[in-house]
């Protein structure tokens, strides 16, 4: 059993971090009850935005000690509920230590804290020639978040994923002690691979309150392509295609109409071409513009022999805005269009991507549920939405659990992962076990272990210990 | 219908550098593409085209780099393109522009209707549609968001900011497109492929093309204006954040510090 935080454990922490950074009880906002997808409720009884390591450090010693459930957040953006304070306890909230450290340009690294949103360290590096290549849609996401959910996004066809590019990791661990692991050397061969075994934990191994990333010099030159399709069959029966022809590209998207109607009327802007069922996004970079036109030169012959009806060159600053901008509210977007929404994230090998889709058309009719997707089609990672539409709730979660059943199951089929991006968090934690299995389950709560014996860090997340 | 739509080429970002000491952008190295508001019009145009039938050609004046907007805008449905390029043609300001521009659509020959944007992002002073418009004699409206066509009329909606007019012109006349009209459609890979060779759809219009020969018309000659400095402005990064609280009195004391209120 946890401890029941009381006034004394308030007053304790009131001596070390002023009180106008602690909330308590009603005075914590009912946004830090739940993540962005809102299915999983549960309001810690502290909330204290913290400025430092150290008083991360001060705060989980105390917890440690009083055996007091604590849950790290940044800007709540997650899908899975992983950073909701089931147990209720403590909830750090990290928004505030969003401070840029340092840009080296000898080692191409930039150290920040974790509650640097995912945009300003983007523009920042970019504004200085730089480039951080993981690209998920929610911008506002904070880097601390990116790194516990090993987020991915649009351009990990080319770059891969925010593991590849975190180098260090200062932590608090659930104890209270401060490490780091990993550091700006770009080879390590020296014992486990501890930082990118806290890369993607969700925070429930330690409190990330610094991280080093890699950086790569900004490519110079980036076009993309937009390319309809009069069925959605057909828009990804060509990425097999374009994968197998060699081009190099940065992303491959597929988006269907429903879904850029749903972006239109969310943002109160159009998109630039609405006049077909489905569509593929593909981006090219690189420094030297005649290679990027041999690509997509290439690439979009190849798109038109397989019934691609053009291609539209998205080229500029606005052109990109106008078609990224829309892809990238693409969530926020359906979740606009029905009361209520669940989400699966998975990540099926490349070839199977086109199977995969066809089959969440299946699903939406064997269910008989409103079921839209779009996604990363080059890194066989999709995003699909489950859409309640008013339905009563006990048939909502009869005919929800039946969708879901069909798609992890389908994905064990395939050879895929329960979530490309997302996390496990507390609503996937059944689905990955059925994955995994109990062998693989009993590794993760050992390490879980090791790490919080007293099990105290993010409770009942992932490979729950305790339920 | 004859449609002729004003296009510029300006620099590729919003982030160019100025010569301190000349005053001039540096645009060494700096990509372009067609001015965005442009593409505004051009998008009106081509809807208009679309639903009243007739020709799109697009007019630009600048250096011979300015043909990849006319190929652009050829890629993006218009029939073919202008180029009004000439060494003495440099240097202008809106006077000499917008006379200039003038010269160029007369040598087109007919027109009903000519589309400009609402302003560039170089220039930035929204002048040029209206001084062209006088020049060619012909009536102009501007702020248009709404356009259709009537009986040899134009008929508009013009946002004024407080008033939204709506009115009707007689063609041939000049539209400056509010860039709220529409989301400009993107250039076809498929047509930049069909048109191997859109360069007969071009023509390049020189000095010596033009009716009047005067040299004092064009250029740095025929500008009444003459910029004096251009700089950056200075940047500033400082801010500040208020997340929780109540943030009305935090923004009104700050406004009180600073004095605006």
């Amino acid at each position: 059993m946890y401890k029941k935080i009381d006034n004394k454990d308030v007053e304790y922490l009131k001596t070390f971090i002023p009180a106008e950074r602690i909330f308590v009880g009603e005075e914590i906002s009912h946004d830090y009850a739940h993540d962005e997808l809102g299915d999983v409720e549960a309001k810690p009884d502290l909330l204290i935005k913290v400025l430092s390591t150290e008083e991360v450090s001060k705060i989980m010693k105390y917890a440690y000690d009083n055996e007091i459930p604590v849950v790290a957040r940044g800007s709540g953006t997650g899908l899975v509920g992983s950073s909701t304070a089931i147990k209720g306890g403590i909830m750090i909230c990290t928004s505030l230590m969003n401070h840029i450290l340092e840009l080296d340009e000898n080692n191409l690294t930039l150290t920040v804290e974790p509650g640097v949103l995912l945009m300003e360290l983007q523009a920042y590096v970019e504004e200085h020639g730089f480039f951080y290549p993981p690209d998920p849609g929610e911008k506002s996401a904070t880097i601390g978040g990116n790194i516990s959910t090993n987020a991915g996004g649009m351009r990990a066809v080319k770059y891969g994923v925010t593991r590849d590019y975190v180098r260090a990791l200062k932590v608090v661990l659930p104890n209270g002690n401060i490490e780091t692991f990993g550091s700006k050397c770009v080879k390590n061969s020296s014992g486990y691979a501890m930082k990118d075994l806290i890369v993607g934990s969700e925070g429930t191994l330690c409190i990330i309150t610094e991280a080093i990333l890699k950086l790569l010099p900004l490519p110079s030159q980036s076009v993309s392509m937009l390319l309809p399709f009069t069925t959605m069959e057909k828009a990804i029966e060509v990425v097999p295609e374009i994968i197998k022809s060699k081009a190099s590209l940065t992303a491959i998207e597929y988006m269907s109409l429903d879904t850029i109607i749903s972006a239109e009327d969310f943002l109160g802007k159009k998109f630039p071409d609405t006049n077909y069922e489905a569509y593929i996004l593909l981006t090219f970079d690189g420094n030297n513009m005649q290679e990027i036109e041999e690509e997509y030169t290439k690439v979009a012959n190849l798109c038109i022999e397989h019934g691609a009806i053009d291609g539209y060159f998205v080229d500029t600053d606005e052109r990109k805005k106008s078609v990224w901008n829309a892809r990238g509210a693409f969530l926020e977007a359906i979740k606009a269009t029905t009361d209520f929404m669940d989400e699966c994230d998975v990540v099926v090998p490349k070839d199977k991507v086109a199977s995969y889709i066809k089959y969440t058309h299946e699903v939406a009719k064997e269910v008989n549920l409103r079921i839209p997707s779009f996604g990363h089609a080059g890194d066989g990672n999709l995003h699909i939405y489950i859409c309640r539409d008013n339905l009563p709730n006990d048939e909502w979660e009869i005919r929800l659990n039946k969708a879901f059943d069909m798609l992890y199951n389908k994905a064990n089929e395939f050879d895929g992962h329960v979530s490309g991006e997302h996390g496990i968090g507390y609503a996937k934690r059944k689905y990955l076990a059925n994955q995994v299995g109990e062998q693989q389950i009993q590794l993760m709560q050992g390490i879980k272990k090791v790490f919080d014996p007293k099990e105290i860090l993010n409770p009942g997340k992932v490979c729950y210990i305790n339920e | 219908m004859n449609i002729v739509v004003c296009i510029k080429q300006v620099p590729g970002t919003t982030n160019v550098k100025v010569n301190p000491e000349t005053g001039t952008l540096i645009r060494d190295g700096v990509a372009s593409k067609m001015n965005p508001f442009d593409l505004n019009a051009l998008e009106l145009g081509l809807l208009l085209k679309k639903e009243y039938g007739g020709t799109l050609k697009v007019i630009s004046m600048g250096p011979p780099a300015a043909l990849d907007i006319i190929r652009e805008a050829i890629y993006m449905g218009a029939d073919g393109g202008v180029l009004i390029s000439d060494r003495k043609f440099g240097g202008a300001d809106v006077l000499a522009t917008s006379y200039t521009l003038c010269s160029g659509i007369k040598a087109m020959g007919y027109f009903d209707l000519i589309l400009t944007g609402k302003q560039t992002t170089d220039g930035d002073t929204a002048q040029v549609g209206a001084e062209l418009a006088e020049h060619l004699d012909i009536p102009h409206v501007a702020n248009v968001t709404h356009l259709e066509y009537e009986d040899n009329q134009m008929k508009y909606i013009s946002n004024l900011g407080e008033k939204i007019v709506t009115a009707k012109v007689t063609t041939p006349c000049l539209v400056c497109v509010d860039n709220d009209i529409n989301t400009p459609r993107l250039p076809s890979f498929k047509r930049k492929a069909e048109l191997k060779n859109c360069e007969d759809l071009i023509k390049i219009v020189t000095f010596n093309d033009i009716e009047d020969q005067d040299e004092n018309h064009y250029g740095l000659k025929g500008s009444a204006t003459k910029v004096e400095r251009i700089f950056e402005p200075e940047k500033r990064s400082d801010k500040q954040m208020f997340v929780d609280g109540d943030l009305t009195k935090k923004v009104y004391e700050i406004l009180s510090q600073k004095k605006f209120i």
